[in-house]
């Protein structure tokens, strides 16, 4: 598959946002700038990037409990993101939501969610959304090899294939949930399932190649766009940091050797190369796209701390689209 | 019309009126309650397949937490479904899609999007269908913030408001009482709607209120009937939809007759009788001439024998018997 320029170096634009973010946003959690716990897509960048560029602007996309990658994968704004994870009123949920339920329908972002597999039947539903309306956009969602053993997942799966819907079930395979090993809790491999309700399923072995992951969720968007239904997409990748920044896990569940194995793959280093080998850009130019993205991260920072806390009345809104509610609670 | 019927009616209404508009759930397509077509033969006219395609007429899987989160991501981009749940017991498998999702998205995103969407459950207790189909779990959907629930009683009631709910932004319940389905009433053939929070005063008293929650209502009716033959006048009031419910109708009977007699199919504890309760307590204590008095189903499965289920809910007689405990009669009673 041959890509242009502009997109290959998007793709890296777009890896290097969700790097430098989940960075600070890590170090902002350890010094008590982000309250509560957060999940960084460190390490899984190319995932999440490879999917989402796969996708137009307008398709819809629900994400999982590993949060800010995939709205930025999907072209976010970094600011209103990075306000809502400290809680900011101009936050991209007003302060509602936080690092577990990022959402930005401007992108298509139909939010992350906190129940594992809770997401999924609902970008199944925009998927049905855009056959009943003929809109052409196609659904994806993400979710981990700890959601493929949710049931809801495999009704998911079989209404979709059922009605033919245009959905790409994403399983970004991460080897654990929390601290449990996905083999030990999983029976057989999870592309393989898709069989079993009559879709393709699809591993993408390297998911550190964002153009692997790309080349086959771009097949399972064209498939679904020329009305041929589902696929389940496999992606094997790993995450650098722990589940969550911000709980106290006290245990090592994974050895060295297997971390040393996957993070000596880092996604962006890998595609840095890539780009370079193929003269679609030199060093000093990828080293000056990094000094970019860096500065735009550096803005979000910079329009979060000058961003107000919510009034305490924003509490009491947004729950219902009438008012009568809001009189009669507080 | 019947209560049934009326359902039927508002649904076609709503489809005709928004192509958006789709209806989804088990069996919809074969119109086997009746609410998807004018008859049972899909060669008469008047079929919903027939008439708006299989495209808006969708026949699932048995898959509730499928159905309910698909539906809620249709929802949140460009639907509006009316979603058939059958069996109001039913609604425990979709539970992490119905609190989760529907009820919280729209808050947790910062009211980025909204979810204009029907879910429909019927009811069907007092008809020996044992304790895994005769479920009325209306309050626990009153304790999820972000939900509506409605209780129509009436087919004229029922109606109005299921258009209603589909022209609501938010996420509806309503739950329908299968022992009424048959019931009927003069309904307007031409499109109205009810608005939510408004109760509707079934009959007018000076000396009781007596609240009646869906089934319950026309036991309640009847039973104000019998007493003002024994010279208690009793106010019914209906208050047709739970959340948001129509306090200040009830508050204000309650301070014209000083008392309060509530009742309803669910269970006894945290129903709506008691909110209701508490409201009334809270807010009019000072008005209130006897204590407060619930008739609910008490807090036991629903038992398969006639011979037990019979008695579970609210009757007439003994909402007659409850009130006049409080209206000056102090026969005993263990209800």
């Amino acid at each position: 598959m041959s890509l242009s320029n502009d997109v290959m170096l998007e793709m890296q634009r777009r890896m290097l946002r969700i790097r430098l973010f989940d960075e600070r946003a890590s170090k902002m959690l350890k010094r008590g700038q982000i309250p509560g716990t957060i999940h960084t897509s460190i390490g899984q960048e190319a995932q999440v990037v490879g999917a989402c560029m796969a996708l137009d602007k307008h398709d819809n996309m629900t994400g999982n409990h590993r949060s800010h990658g995939h709205p930025i994968g999907k072209g976010s704004a970094l600011g209103p993101l990075m306000a809502e994870l400290v809680g900011k009123g101009t936050g991209v949920c007003k302060g509602k939501g936080g690092s577990l339920h990022l959402a930005d329908f401007a992108v298509g972002s139909l939010g992350e969610s906190g129940i594992t597999g809770s997401s999924i039947p609902i970008a199944v539903g925009a998927a049905l959304s855009a056959q009943v309306l003929g809109d052409g956009r196609v659904g994806l969602c993400f979710f981990g090899d700890g959601a493929a053993n949710q049931g809801v997942l495999y009704e998911s799966m079989n209404l979709a294939s059922a009605y033919k819907l245009p959905v790409i079930f994403l399983c970004e395979n991460n080897h654990y949930a929390l601290s449990t090993p996905a083999h030990t809790v999983t029976g057989g491999r999870i592309w393989e399932r898709a069989a079993g309700f009559g879709m393709p399923g699809v591993c993408v072995e390297d998911g550190q190649d964002v153009l692997a992951v790309y080349e086959a969720v771009k097949a399972a968007v064209d498939r679904a766009r020329a009305g041929e239904g589902p696929t389940l997409v496999e992606v094997m990748t790993y995450r650098f940091r722990e589940h969550a920044e911000g709980l106290r896990l006290n245990v090592d569940y994974r050895n060295a050797d297997e971390r040393e194995r996957w993070t000596s793959r880092d996604p962006i280093a890998l595609f840095r190369a890539v780009l370079i080998d193929r003269g679609v850009a030199d060093a000093a130019a990828m080293d000056a796209m990094e000094a970019d993205i860096a500065r735009e991260v550096d803005d979000c920072v910079k329009f979060s701390d000058a961003s107000p806390y919510p009034d305490a009345k924003v509490a009491f809104e947004h729950l219902y689209t009438d008012a009568y509610e809001t009189e009669a609670l507080q | 019309m019947t209560y049934i019927a009326a359902i039927g009616a508002a649904q076609r209404e709503a489809m005709v009126a928004d192509k958006r508009v789709i209806v989804i759930g088990e069996d919809v397509e074969a119109n086997v309650y009746g609410t998807t077509g004018g008859s049972k033969s899909r060669a008469e006219k008047g079929d919903f397949v027939q008439e708006f395609g299989r495209n808006r007429v969708r026949n699932t899987p048995i898959s509730e937490e499928a159905i309910v989160g698909a539906s809620i991501g249709a929802a949140m981009t460009g639907l509006r479904p009316i979603v058939d749940l059958s069996y109001s017991s039913f609604l425990y498998m979709a539970m992490d899609q119905l609190v989760n999702q529907a009820a919280k998205n729209r808050y947790m995103f910062g009211g980025q999007g909204s979810i204009p969407i029907v879910f429909r459950s019927a009811m069907f207790y007092g008809l020996n269908t044992g304790a895994h189909h005769s479920d009325r779990p209306y309050p626990m959907f009153m304790n999820v913030p972000g939900l509506k629930v409605l209780v129509p009683a009436s087919a004229a009631d029922a109606k109005g408001l299921l258009r209603q709910a589909v022209d609501s932004d938010d996420p509806v319940l309503i739950f329908e009482s299968v022992p009424l389905w048959g019931s009927k009433e003069e309904v307007d053939e031409s499109e109205y709607r009810i608005p939510f929070g408004v109760a509707r005063v079934r009959r007018e008293g000076t000396d009781v209120t007596i609240v009646g929650i869906s089934g319950s209502v026309p036991q309640a009716v009847k039973a104000a009937e019998a007493l003002a033959e024994q010279g208690i006048s009793a106010e019914v009031i209906d208050p047709r939809t739970l959340v948001p419910l129509d306090t200040r109708t009830i508050l204000e009977s309650v301070r014209k007759t000083g008392r309060l007699v509530i009742a309803e199919p669910a269970h006894r504890t945290c129903g709506a009788a008691a909110e209701i309760s508490a409201i009334v307590a809270e807010q009019a204590f000072d008005a209130l001439r006897a204590p407060i008095r619930r008739v609910t189903a008490p807090d036991m499965q629903i038992p398969f024998s006639p011979a037990l289920e019979a008695g579970f809910y609210p009757t007439a007689d003994k909402i007659v018997a409850v009130t006049r405990t409080i209206c000056g009669n102090n026969a005993p009673t263990d209800l």
